[in-house]
């Protein structure tokens, strides 16, 4: 194929792309997301190949078959959908596959068993895109998740891609930026700065270099939107970074991903590799005078680096240390020279919102968030995986109506959100609306929109430490507020979970979170203080009971839990006695079974196996 | 160990000559060697004219970098939040109970290393364990030893 080298070549290509794609196809659509291909995708893809040349179809003619990116509901992998009649199976084996192609795509049968199944109403939904977790969603970032192959450029031109660039580089960059501005992007990776501003300030500096980076340094625990995105569409990152480049004028750009993800980086590498074939990366790009090229680097898996100055140390192949803020990137970023860095889901937006109009985009959201935020909606909550929603929805409405309610039937008690930068909101806020600045007034932030949602079996003083005790192992060690104060504040929770609270603990955390937030060099120390400062202020009651009670209420806290048998719901099975580690369950074959206190290190173990939920945590 | 000097100049021979590509370069020898060799620090340092003590920094600043030699199987208990609140730490606590090993070091047989990582990206199975580079969501402290004998 050789690179298209005009507009006209691109459009007419696009055409011919068109014209040979029968949409009314049968089509077998498996997820290869990482989720399913963890759930056994692969063994159902070659289930399918199987099957398709058993009956002695052809492949393109008789029946359409791909792998896709992540439709988000990993959950339920692997997942199948079969178009054009927009079916959604859930949790495929392999051998259920000669039944999906005998009866629901030759004969169009819906095979109840592999559908979706309402955990509360019990009704059986096929469509796809009348599934709950799926109906209250608008989806601009995800847009072609799940609908198309990562791996082939061509579906991603017959689903609009690269049209965003053909339009923009018949702009002027100015205008370019003006757009951007206009549509109200706000950086997706935490911080939430508008894009457009820091396109036109970095502009602005007179240089030889400019240069353009994209950070898939996803660290957040509990978010995996960007894995997803450069996973299933990276093309649409690509693409948005060549219109940042030729707005901004950089002909060098880097994309830094995390090593933890190596599918995102073959499926960017492979993209990066049939976009320079194309001529959209490279010299003289659809024949415009414009030079662009792509780098990728692989992170090393340090926290830290996610953070822009460190980030781009870690580029320059060093040591990533953040340094103080007073320079900014937009002046001297990467080796000192002008450099825009935007996040996975920034990128991935600007295509369409030059596509679009800057209009159409900020029509949805807030006031002063607008467009559309992919969440992760993780933890106890019934529909877990990846949802896009307009900015502005209620916490209420996506653990409700997206979400499906608390898994189990428990009791709703916060949403954690924003990493461990951010902070837990309660209950009593789940009508907040879900914006940059809402989110921040409430002592959490964005982030890059992992929402956790917690239970009443989550301790607010756990999570506490569990998000310091992640600090205090990813602190670089540059500068003392935060390498010495984190240690201190873990030190102080862990003795509180421990039962070795005593007063004044609360005070002396609020103390060393206010020199946190005043004294750290980096986003990392600074925002450090969140989830330990929400915590008190919404959950202050918990704090006071494992301090001053000496119990956890919420059943977490190892030193202030005991675990014991429940005689009524017991049967004797013997399970839990022959699985316990320390051997400490005594009881006779169908005879009540009882823990020896004294011996148990409450591991879970009897817990996690009994089948009558007999085990109980006090 | 013996570190193949062929396989390490193969490795440098990748990339662009230049201190940029330092980081991927020692990505690479752990892939390769399970670690990052004395021998191929020092051959990095001549070739690239960068510091043997700067490279040692990065060798102990990156997490995905170890020093020293790891065992077959890497075991990954992710710890995220969602993996957290799931449950992780108990699964932790019985893979060190179990084999007899803590949480970032290697089992004397050098079958399995034992890492405690910080989040996958796989929230939606939590809680995981990654073998390798195999995911296993959903796991449960009683289920652990029966994927971890997979691997011989």
């Amino acid at each position: 194929m050789e690179a298209i080298q005009s507009f006209e070549q691109l459009e007419q290509y696009r055409e011919r792309l068109k014209a040979s794609y029968n949409k009314d196809l049968p089509t077998v659509m498996i997820c290869f997301g990482t989720g399913c291909q963890a759930n056994g995708a692969r063994d159902v893809a070659d289930a399918f190949r199987h099957e398709i040349e058993e009956q002695g179809l052809k492949v393109g003619v008789d029946i359409g078959f791909k792998t896709t990116g992540c439709h988000g509901y990993c959950e339920n992998g692997p997942l199948v959908v079969l178009r054009p009649r927009d079916i959604l199976y859930l949790r495929v084996a392999p051998k259920d596959v000669p039944e999906i192609v005998e009866k629901s795509i030759k004969q169009g049968e819906i095979i109840e068993r592999l559908a979706y199944k309402d955990v509360n109403t019990k009704e059986i939904i096929a469509q796809y895109h009348t599934i709950p977790f799926y109906a209250h969603q608008k989806r601009i970032a995800l847009r072609n998740i799940g609908n198309i192959d990562p791996a082939s450029i061509e579906d991603y031109l017959l689903h609009d891609g690269y049209k965003g660039l053909a339009k923009a580089l018949t702009l002027d960059p100015d205008a370019i930026i003006s757009e951007v501005e206009a549509s109200g992007l706000r950086g997706r990776g935490g911080g939430g700065f508008p894009t457009g501003s820091k396109w036109r300030s970095c502009k602005a500096v007179p240089s030889d270099v400019h240069y353009v980076m994209c950070n898939g340094d996803e660290g957040d625990p509990g978010a995996f939107m960007d894995r997803s995105i450069m996973e299933g569409d990276p093309h649409s990152v690509i693409e948005g970074m060549i219109i940042g480049a030729y707005a901004i004028g950089a002909s060098q750009g880097y994309i830094y991903v995390r090593d933890e993800y190596p599918l995102a980086v073959k499926n960017l590498l492979s993209a990066i590799g049939s976009a320079r074939e194309r001529g959209f990366l490279g010299r003289n790009i659809l024949g415009t005078d414009f030079d662009f090229d792509i780098k990728i680097s692989r992170g090393g898996g340090a926290f830290v680096c996610g953070e822009s100055s460190a980030l781009m140390r870690s580029l320059e192949g060093k040591v990533g240390e953040p340094r103080a803020k007073y320079i900014r990137s937009v002046e001297k970023g990467l080796y000192d020279k002008p450099s825009v860095l935007n996040n996975v889901e920034t990128w991935n937006n600007v295509p369409e919102i030059i596509l679009k109009g800057s209009k159409w985009y900020a029509g949805f959201g807030t006031k002063g968030s607008k467009g559309t935020k992919v969440f992760s909606l993780v933890g106890k909550v019934n529909n877990t995986g990846l949802v896009e929603v307009p900015m502005g929805i209620t916490i209420r409405d996506l653990v409700d109506k997206i979400g499906g309610g608390v898994l189990g039937g428990k009791a709703f008690k916060a949403v954690q959100t924003g990493g461990p930068s951010g902070g837990c909101i309660p209950k009593a806020l789940a009508d907040l609306p879900i914006d940059f600045d809402s989110l921040t007034e409430a002592g959490s932030m964005m982030g890059s929109g992992g929402i956790i949602v917690m239970d009443e079996e989550t301790c607010m003083v756990d999570v506490a430490k569990y998000f310091i005790g992640f600090l205090v192992e990813e602190s670089c060690g540059k500068c003392t507020p935060c390498r010495d104060g984190l240690p201190r504040m873990l030190s102080i929770l862990t003795a509180i979970t421990e039962g070795k609270g005593k007063e004044g603990d609360i005070d002396t955390l609020e103390e060393l979170c206010e020199v946190l937030s005043y004294g750290a060099l980096c986003g990392l120390g600074t925002s450090a203080a969140n989830p330990v400062l929400s915590t008190i202020k919404y959950f202050r009651e918990e704090y006071d009971a494992h301090i001053l009670d000496r119990k956890c209420p919420a059943g977490v806290c190892k030193a202030l839990i005991t675990y014991r048998i429940d005689p009524d719901a017991c049967t004797g099975c013997t399970l839990c006695a022959k699985k316990c580690p320390q051997e400490c369950i005594s009881g006779e074959r169908k005879q009540t079974h009882i823990i020896d206190e004294t011996k148990c290190i409450r591991c879970g173990v009897c817990k996690d196996v009994c089948n009558f939920e007999a085990v109980k945590v006090e | 160990m013996d570190v193949d000097i062929k396989k390490v100049n193969e490795i440098i021979s990748r990339y662009d000559q230049s201190e940029e590509s330092l980081l991927a370069i020692l990505q690479d020898f752990q892939r390769e060697f399970h670690y990052v060799p004395e021998e191929g620090m020092k051959r990095l340092s001549d070739v690239l004219y960068v510091p043997e003590s700067k490279i040692y920094a990065m060798g102990t600043f990156y997490k995905t970098l170890s020093l020293e030699p790891r065992g077959k199987h890497t075991v990954k208990v992710c710890m995220g939040t969602a993996c957290h609140l799931k449950g992780a730490g108990q699964i932790l606590e019985a893979i060190e109970r179990e084999l007899g090993v803590k949480r970032n070091h290697t089992t004397v047989d050098k079958r399995y290393t034992i890492e405690s990582v910080n989040c996958v990206g796989a929230c939606a199975m939590a809680p995981v364990v990654v073998v390798n580079e195999n995911y296993y969501g959903h796991m449960r402290p009683s289920k652990i030893m029966d994927v971890l004998n997979k691997y011989k």
